[in-house]
């Protein structure tokens, strides 16, 4: 038997969560699946699909900060997500179908910590910030340090994720993002990735690539942007970047993919990317 | 145990549950047998029930978070007002085959067509993209959706 609480702040949500067995749930859409295929049973849950302080999307002196518990469909309308983070509002149409859009949340697929969340090379790649809630207060904590293993996070026990906070975007940023799976919709991803970078004087500048399903936790493609910077992106970086890309990861042979597959796919969805930069 | 009141096709039912029984099965015991269990995962819809009007795979809920909410069925799609402009269409355009997607097919065409009375094709198969049917009888639902729209668009 559970007990389920259903607080409407956020205070009353972090006090809920000093019970060390109490769980955080939302959309639960990879909770419940979790559940049914380990039998488990939970003593407590805190739902946080109430708290007014995870919603919303607003802009905030040149950041857009994101609610923890907005869900995908309202990421995807969302008309300042769709003007300044196009590669989120991308990322946002291609998790699941409608229905779990209708429920799940970036916050979920952030917690969560799936290397395959689709979300997060998104993240990396506009170099998000998390705020983090606990009973000391709230902290900060950049995106890219967050994940720090197979399902392991910075969270610390009792604590929540809050809101994202994401540096607004130039108007001459680009950005692309990019799911292969094995259909178009509703599949779990054998590679992930999105891009920002922008352009001055026809070269490349604040390349960054953030990419999923490769590795333990999502990882920024150093070597590949360190090959794009100061390059004009004509079809020899594209070439050159893709090779980076394709030498720098070591993904896995699993259930979804090849390890073969994963990097000769990533190497075509950089190439694809660095060519179609435009101005 | 705890209880949970639910207005499920437009009837208020009352049920004594664990929170964290899925809506799926409350929903089945309660005798509402047109939502069907497919992966049981999130992954194939054929669960889908309209939550407070949004399409939710019901195998994805506790019940407590559907606590006082309206829920409806394809046997609400279905009763509802005008809704046999969708039915027939499928029936007309062979949208049906072994049946096991269907409800939740309809329950989604019916929230689309609502919130969109007039979608194009692109804007169905956006709208149908979690609803898997393994019959693979795409084409045909996709006619069937927008016929539907237009028998509805010339009836109204």
């Amino acid at each position: 038997m559970t007990v389920a609480h259903r607080p409407t702040s956020l205070g009353d949500a972090i006090r809920l969560m000093a019970d060390p067995v109490a769980v955080a749930v939302a959309g639960c859409t990879d909770l419940l699946v979790a559940d049914l295929a380990t039998g488990r049973r939970h003593a407590a849950v805190v739902d946080l699909s109430r708290l007014p302080e995870l919603k919303g999307v607003r802009e905030d002196g040149g950041v857009i900060d994101l609610g923890a518990g907005c869900t995908f469909t309202e990421l995807r309308r969302d008309p300042l997500v769709r003007s300044h983070l196009s590669s989120l509002a991308e990322a946002a149409a291609t998790i699941g179908g409608w229905q779990i859009q209708n429920r799940a949340t970036l916050g979920g697929n952030i917690v969560n910590a799936s290397p395959a969340g689709d979300a997060l090379p998104v993240l990396l790649a506009l170099d998000a910030t998390l705020v983090l809630g606990g009973t000391q207060g709230t902290r900060e904590i950049a995106y890219e340090s967050f994940h720090q293993d197979y399902r392991k996070t910075a969270l610390r026990q009792g604590e929540l994720l809050v809101r994202i906070r994401i540096p607004r975007p130039s108007s001459t940023t680009w950005q692309a993002f990019r799911k292969v799976g094995t259909r178009e919709a509703q599949a779990i991803s054998k590679v992930v990735v999105a891009m920002s970078a922008s352009l001055a004087d026809g070269a490349l500048r604040d390349v960054r690539i953030g990419a999923g399903s490769l590795a333990p936790t999502p990882v920024r493609l150093r070597a590949a942007e360190g090959v794009l910077t100061g390059r004009v992106p004509d079809a020899a970086a594209a070439d050159d970047a893709a090779s980076a890309a394709r030498a720098e990861v070591r993904p896995l042979d699993d259930v979804r993919s090849t390890a073969r597959y994963r990097r000769w796919a990533l190497g075509n969805v950089v190439r694809r990317f660095v060519r179609g930069i435009r101005a | 145990m705890s209880r949970h009141a639910l207005i499920v096709d437009g009837r208020r039912i009352l049920v004594e549950r664990d929170p964290m029984d899925r809506l799926l099965d409350v929903l089945r015991d309660a005798g509402a047998k047109g939502v069907r269990e497919g992966c049981g995962e999130g992954e194939c819809g054929s669960c889908t029930v309209l939550l407070d009007d949004q399409p939710v795979c019901a195998c994805l809920v506790p019940v407590f978070q559907a606590d006082g909410a309206s829920i409806v069925t394809s046997a609400g799609v279905i009763d509802a007002a005008g809704q046999d402009a969708l039915a027939s269409a499928m029936l007309t355009e062979g949208g049906v085959q072994c049946g096991a997607c269907t409800p939740g097919i309809a329950v989604t065409a019916h929230a689309l067509l609502a919130k969109d009375p007039a979608p194009d094709r692109d804007a169905v198969r956006d709208a149908l993209a979690g609803n898997l049917c393994r019959c693979t009888g795409y084409e045909r639902i996709l006619r069937a959706v927008l016929r539907a729209a237009t028998a509805k668009e010339e009836a109204s």
